[in-house]
């Protein structure tokens, strides 16, 4: 059995929006392999094409989440900070990272372990549910700003 | 004695020819971005246009080219005047070549803009898009002059990339301001650059402000002010203090041509700034 998760852990995923109000029950059991980790301004979170197996929880700081191709520059196409997440290719097959994603200067997150929550979500499935009710507008938010993104707003 | 190098204060005319351009002098002439220069220009002879207030457009006259509808970026009680100008067309590109010394023809001010004295006493947002900001700038300066008459203030500048932003440096002096909040975000960008990125509505939930009692003020491409008037209005802005200013291809400035009809609007005479809620249904029509 796992020794229970640091107080300030369960508090801080606790306090996250993504988190905020669902079932404590389902933050402990999160908080429980989960670590609060520091990145330095340049550091790689999650590279395109390996395996994603983490959630981050954004504290402090600011990350690019970045596509490129071996021929063109590589390009930021959105900045994640306080209060956001990185990260849904670990809910999804097959669970590898659809872009790099890299702190553009200090940066404290909560990195939660993807394929740990994905079991206790399926084995809760009210705590999933509540979860997804959550997590899905991030993911159609996403598509929203990639939409406004491909209209191109700003051509004249 | 050496003579006074400035020219003599012009007189504000008072009653000019509706459609007769006064000419002025361009003092200097700054590259923005590759396509867009910023002209300072002065009255060259004894006569000049009233001060514009913020928002408010100026016909500037390319001799022996065109004239075109210009956003007046910041002017001054002796009369100079600022315009950003991009390089989209025969009269633009001929106004983005003047240099220095050059004669340029101007009349106005025209339009109604941004009103200012309604915001007062509440949270003010500023959203400007690309070349949105020019016409945005002069009302920003007036908020700051008389800034314990408003509350919160946001701007949120977007633009297509860094390298798109104009007003660079003058940027960096509004962002190190206390008294207002000022984010920047371009819609991608390379390594090099370390703000944020993402359509400029993305800057809005971090935007603080109380929804009811906000007056909003946006302007740059039409689909940007859409999406960014119904992303106010989604947080509670009422919609009729939400406040755009449209383009349009305006010909005459007076109200007499019609080429810049905008549903029942005239928005040479009736705008450039107009009330969201008066615009919204004519907004979702194509080729209106």
């Amino acid at each position: 059995m796992s020794a229970a998760p640091p107080p300030d852990l369960v508090g801080e995923i606790a306090n996250h929006p993504l988190f905020a109000g669902l079932d404590p029950k389902l933050v402990r059991s999160a908080a429980s392999t989960a670590q609060e980790r520091e990145f330095a301004a340049g550091d790689l979170l999650a590279r395109e094409g390996t395996t994603a197996d983490t959630l981050l929880l954004i504290l402090r700081g600011k990350v690019a989440l970045e596509v490129g191709a071996a021929d063109r520059p590589t390009l930021t196409v959105q900045t994640v900070g306080p209060g956001e997440v990185v990260g849904w290719s670990w809910f999804v097959p097959p669970f590898r990272w659809r872009f790099d994603a890299r702190a553009v200067k200090p940066t404290r997150a909560i990195v939660l372990n993807g394929p740990a929550l994905r079991e206790t979500l399926s084995r809760h499935p009210a705590w999933g549910f509540a979860f997804l009710v959550r997590f899905l507008p991030l993911i159609a938010e996403r598509l929203e700003n990639t939409r406004i993104q491909l209209l191109d707003i700003h051509a004249r | 004695m050496l003579a006074d190098p400035s020219p003599p204060a012009a007189a504000i005319d008072p009653e000019p020819p509706p459609l007769a351009p006064i000419p002025y002098v361009v003092r200097s002439v700054t590259t923005e971005t590759p396509d867009t220069v910023t002209l300072t220009i002065r009255p060259s002879a004894t006569r000049r246009i009233a001060t514009p207030r913020p928002g408010q457009f100026n016909m500037l006259y390319a001799f022996g080219v065109g004239e075109s509808a210009i956003s007046v970026s910041r002017a001054t009680p002796e009369g100079e005047l600022v315009h950003t100008v991009r390089r989209v067309g025969k009269v633009t590109n001929a106004l983005a070549a003047l240099t220095p010394g050059d004669t340029v023809g101007v009349r106005g001010p025209y339009g109604r803009g941004w009103p200012i004295a309604e915001a007062r006493g509440g949270d003010v947002v500023v959203i400007a898009g690309g070349l949105g900001l020019p016409p945005l700038r002069p009302a920003v300066y007036a908020i700051l002059s008389q800034r314990e008459s408003f509350g919160r203030v946001e701007v949120i500048y977007g633009a297509r990339s860094p390298k798109d932003l104009v007003y660079y440096d003058e940027i960096q002096t509004w962002r190190r301001r206390t008294d207002v909040r000022f984010q920047t975000t371009v819609d991608a960008a390379g390594r090099d650059w370390y703000g944020d990125v993402g359509v400029v509505t993305t800057r809005l939930p971090d935007a603080r402000f109380d929804p009811p009692k906000t007056t909003a003020f946006v302007c740059g491409p039409e689909i940007m002010m859409t999406l960014s008037a119904k992303a106010l209005a989604d947080r509670g802005v009422p919609r009729d203090r939400i406040w755009v200013s449209m383009e349009r291809n305006m010909k005459c400035a007076i109200g007499l041509c019609g080429h810049c009809q905008f549903g029942p609007s005239f928005v040479c005479r009736d705008g450039p700034v107009l009330r969201f809620s008066a615009l919204e249904p004519f907004l979702a029509v194509k080729e209106v």
